[in-house]
């Protein structure tokens, strides 16, 4: 059944506002970056003239990007994988088991997100420093450190929306598969986790891009070779000068990963339960 | 024996991991924050916290006097916070929104629209914010261009880094930057709603509008549940998109609460009026959240009983 | 009952946690003495960023000089430069954890907050003897490493001042043919070079720290302080309204200023200046970033900033805070005399003049001032400055709420300018007044 024409015009009309929206900082990035210095804060122009590749050779000289994006990548990476994997192992329990204790758990893990960062800030630096001077295990300026931290914060909600995910997952299917002799591990990973997969990429996409994004605990946590891009990126503007051209090319170079790796994911984000399960 | 045991255990030891983890990197903090808020921690007593005096509720009562201007300030950048969330959740969740369930259906250059919207989460946020504010500059500005310049809009060409319509400003990177996650989880979400439903109600003489409304919007609404709360609470507590596009003094009509905390603690060395201020930030919180749970599960509570212990939830149609 | 337990078990951790953590974080482990040498081989130093063109280029001007010193004393130096953006951050918290550099460059502005809470060594005149002593040091810069009547916290690294940039052609134009000495004959040449979209002066109005350095500036002329003797905050004396006042007024009144330099925060001043867009810019050591843009030496001069009236002396003649960047130990340093050998390596002649010329300062040492490198006219204008006409900014624990809090008043003040409203005496002290009674004590 095809969808009636004005709801097709509304769709056109609104879907290219938003990505009008949505990428006009992106345009408006790429022509910065290409420009001069001299020329990247004059009078804005849609179309500007003399563009140069000169800041995207730049920017790996004015701080060391590419070791900034390496730290980025094994920081989020790493932060991402775990923190899945604790979630998915907290989610199961609360969707599959009714257990005392579940509502408080549950609330607790959620208040976790209330308390503004910048205020433990600098009691989870100390609680670094002590784990450190007490077991000799350097969590403070170590990217294991910042792993841990960024793990955390992903985990809450990561927890909260899987529960909610698995709990669309019909149980007979886990029951069916205990039945058939898994335990009840093997039933959540042969039946569960398969079937949540749009559900825990979009987790996965959450946690990468928190741990990718932060700034505050990274620009305590870090120092120079441990150094992560979001602050890294802050390098561009020096006490004297702000190099705009570079600090977008710079950007732009580091997202587009980002931007490849979502490209192949969101395959994932639409397959899934409705595909095999329900049905 | 044991393999009672064993069960009972089970949901224990699943939850371990995570529960050791939020104990050290928050929970832990957390209650040092809280201590800290009873000291008087000065600049003189950086180096040791310990030989901070305590000094009871003194900070909890400069952060609650409204006679005082700290007080005054306290209040009036709490005032700009809420409205701030308000507007911002609201627009995000709904272009989130709008933007996942018009995407729905399979249409050419679905994936690569798709993946425009993702764009904005996807850049640093200190280069998206600083891109915002380079647009945003009064003289050489895009934004201005175009309203100014190009369409006339405005008889001068208005500031939106100074002054009051600096909440405009910053409403706008804030929705820029947040929709596309809304529109990320509401994507997942739409998956596990069965297409069986949406052909059923068309059958039925359901136009779109009401398929939307019907079964669409019920079917998203415990994830909503979850992402509107998040939403809010990341909102609330936004530390980067106002320090980046400001900088180091944030206009009063945007001075949102964790700058501000930010500037009583960090700035100004007074960590222990800054504790106390995000400790009366943690309590309005929480008293939020639990009223927002209360409603939205009480409105809930009767599905959820017909779900039984082990049944599946019944698609609400 | 179960939940309970829980409740129970959860409280109890938490509550050891809590005392375990408390009792640890008594800050340095080796006492109030500060310092030792269990770790003679190396040191770890904190350089903040001075190099326009970034970090990189800030670890190819001290990586040889390092070398050097490793060669001299067999003391490996672990450099980090440190972007400004992190600065604050990492110094608290390597100061609340004691878990730190041994020796750090910072800000002098900072010398005196962290030096309350006694997180740096002080340089007593023993201290200053193994440096050297005192005497090799500019007085005014050293003037600037620390509250009055204690021993420094630090030693001065670099120096700064801020001068008056004009541009030569844009003068010749208008007929101009000497920069201005006075504000009033600054704002009657800004007059004669305001039209046609450009304007007479370029300010950073947006941007607090500038904000506050010229209301100290203009303070000083004034006969302000914005601290009385005791220390405590007195910013809306009427001195100091008259001075933010003129300051604000050259954008309110004036209107030698375009409207939009009330948002400038980002240095966009300086490139108004460098394109011909502004004739003049209140800055210090300009010269690398007018380059940056394309703007050549010969293009502009350098004057000393304008005074009340040219007959002033002493403190109505100060044209500029003691504006650089200090060189400290860190008082959990486990390489005491490393750390020292080391303040007295960078702060000797040769090194001196390595650095300043790199950086564009003006060396705090007396000696190396007099070197022939120094003595091109945007470092000899600095140096005429700090040579009797800097003050340094208040010593005092509070400076930077100081900067911060005067500095966003001045700010608001331009945000009214721009937008029309009025800036009269009346509001001025509004603002003043506000910022100072932020001051919670």
């Amino acid at each position: 059944m095809a969808p009636p024409r004005s709801f097709l015009w509304t769709r056109r009309i609104v879907l290219t506002l938003l990505a009008l929206f949505a990428l006009t900082p992106v345009y408006v990035m790429i022509t910065s970056s290409l420009k001069n210095l001299q020329d990247v804060q004059g009078a804005f122009r849609w179309l500007p003239d003399g563009l140069t590749i000169r800041p995207y050779l730049d920017i790996w000289h004015t701080v060391p990007l590419a070791r900034y994006f390496l730290n980025s990548l094994i920081v989020a990476g790493c932060a991402t994988v775990c923190s899945v994997t604790v979630a998915v192992l907290a989610a199961y329990a609360v969707s599959r088991y009714s257990f005392r204790g579940r509502r408080f758990f549950t609330v607790t893990v959620l208040s976790t997100q209330m308390f503004p960062g910048i205020l433990f800030l600098l009691p989870l630096f100390l609680i670094f420093v002590n784990i450190g001077n007490s077991t000799g295990v350097a969590l403070y300026g170590s990217r294991g450190g910042l792993i841990l931290t960024y793990l955390t914060f992903s985990l809450p909600f990561a927890v909260w929306m899987l529960v909610g995910y698995f709990d669309s997952i019909p149980r007979e299917l886990d029951e069916a598969a205990t039945v058939d002799g898994c335990g009840p591990l093997g039933a959540l990973w042969r039946v569960v986790v398969p079937a949540a997969v749009p559900g825990i990429v979009a987790v996965s996409v959450y946690a990468f891009m928190t741990a990718w994004g932060e700034v505050l605990f990274a620009s305590v946590m870090t120092d120079d070779t441990t150094r992560t891009l979001a602050v890294g990126l802050q390098g561009y503007a020096s006490q004297t000068d702000v190099h705009w051209n570079q600090v977008m090319a710079a950007s732009l170079v580091v997202s587009v990963p980002v931007v490849a790796g979502f490209l192949l994911l969101q395959r994932y984000l639409v397959a899934g339960l409705t595909a095999g399960a329900v049905k | 024996m044991t393999a009672r045991l064993r069960r009972i255990g089970l949901p224990y030891l699943l939850l371990l991991p995570a529960l050791a983890l939020e104990l050290l990197i928050h929970l832990v903090p957390m209650a040092v924050g809280v201590a800290m808020s009873f000291k008087e921690l000065t600049q003189f007593f950086i180096r040791d916290w310990n030989a901070a005096p305590w000094s009871g509720l003194a900070n909890f009562r400069i952060a609650v006097d409204l006679d005082a201007p700290v007080g005054q300030a306290l209040l009036r950048s709490f005032g700009v916070t809420c409205a701030f969330t308000v507007l911002a959740v609201g627009l995000s969740w709904l272009l989130g929104t709008v933007a996942a369930i018009l995407m729905q259906d399979r249409f050419r250059g679905r994936g690569l629209l798709r993946t425009a919207f993702l764009v904005p989460y996807a850049l640093p946020v200190y280069a998206a914010v600083i891109t915002w504010s380079f647009m945003f500059q009064r003289d050489n500005g895009m934004v201005n261009h175009l309203l100014h310049d190009q369409l006339g809009l405005t008889a001068d060409p208005p500031f939106w880094l100074i002054g009051d319509h600096s909440f405009a400003a910053l409403v706008t990177v804030t929705v820029w930057r947040t929709f596309p996650f809304a529109f990320l989880i509401l994507t997942a979400a739409l998956q596990n709603v069965p297409r069986e439903l949406y052909e059923a109600a068309a059958m039925d003489g359901a136009g779109i509008r009401q398929q939307i409304r019907r079964i669409t919007l019920p079917s998203l609404r415990p994830v909503n549940q979850v992402l509107v709360l998040v939403l809010f609470l990341w909102t609330f507590n936004d530390f980067n998109t106002p320090y980046v596009l400001f900088g180091r003094s944030v206009p009063e009509a945007a001075d949102l609460i964790s700058v501000h905390i930010y500037q009583a603690s960090f700035v100004t060395w007074n960590f222990g009026a800054g504790s106390a201020m995000s400790v009366l930030l943690l309590l309005f919180l929480l008293v939020v959240t639990a009223a927002y749970l209360l409603v939205t599960s009480r409105r809930e509570r009767g599905p959820r009983k017909a779900r039984g212990p082990r049944g599946r939830r019944p698609a609400r149609v | 009952m179960r939940t309970n337990r829980l409740r129970t078990a959860v409280g109890a951790t938490l509550a050891a946690a809590l005392t375990a953590l408390t009792a640890g974080c008594g800050g340095s482990p080796t006492g109030a003495a500060g310092g030792s040498n269990t770790n003679p081989r190396t040191l770890t130093y904190w350089a903040s960023n001075q190099a326009g063109s970034g970090i990189e280029q800030d670890k190819k001007i001290l990586a040889p000089e390092l070398a050097k010193f490793e060669r001299q004393t067999g003391i490996k130096v672990e450099l980090e430069v440190v972007p400004w953006a992190d600065l604050l951050n990492r110094v608290l918290a390597a100061a609340t954890s004691g878990q730190g550099p041994d020796v750090l460059n910072i800000g002098n502005t900072w010398s005196a907050s962290l030096q309350a809470g006694g997180s740096l060594l002080p340089f007593d005149d023993k201290t200053l003897a193994k440096v050297g002593g005192k005497d090799r040091f500019a007085p005014s810069a050293l003037a600037a490493t620390g509250a009055a009547g204690k021993d420094p916290a630090a030693v001065p690294l670099y120096s700064l001042a801020y001068g008056l940039y004009y541009n030569k052609q844009r003068f010749r134009e208008a007929g101009i043919d000497k920069p201005p000495a006075t504000w009033d004959e600054l704002a009657a040449v800004g007059k004669k070079l305001t039209g046609d979209g450009r304007y007479g002066v370029a300010l950073e109005g947006g941007n607090p720290v500038e904000n506050a350095h010229h209301a100290f500036i203009l303070g000083k002329q004034h006969g302000a302080a914005f601290f009385d003797a005791q220390g405590r905050p007195a910013f809306d004396s009427p001195a100091a309204v008259e001075a933010v006042k003129q300051y604000v007024d050259l954008m309110a009144k004036e209107k030698i200023a375009a409207p939009g330099n009330a948002e400038y925060g980002q240095n966009q001043s300086v490139k108004d200046f460098a394109t011909g867009k502004a004739a003049m810019l209140l800055w210090q050591a300009a010269g690398s970033s007018l380059k940056v843009h394309g703007m050549r030496p010969d293009a502009y001069g350098v004057a000393p900033m304008p005074l009340q009236k040219t007959a002033d002396r002493g403190d109505r003649a100060v044209t500029s805070m003691v504006a650089g960047i200090n060189l400290a130990v860190f008082r959990g340093t486990d390489n005491l005399d490393g750390a020292l050998k080391f303040v007295k390596f960078m702060t000797s002649t040769p090194e001196q003049k390595a650095l300043n010329s790199a950086y564009g300062s003006v060396p705090p040492i007396v000696e190396a001032q007099r070197d022939p490198a120094f003595a091109g006219p945007e470092q000899a204008m600095q140096r005429a400055a700090l040579d009797g006409h800097a003050a340094p900014l208040p010593q005092v624990p509070e400076e930077s709420q100081f900067e911060t809090l005067v500095g966003t008043a001045v700010k608001e003040l331009f945000a009214d300018a721009a937008a029309g409203r009025p800036v009269t005496t009346d509001s001025v002290k509004q603002r003043l007044s506000k910022a100072q009674q932020q001051m919670a004590k």
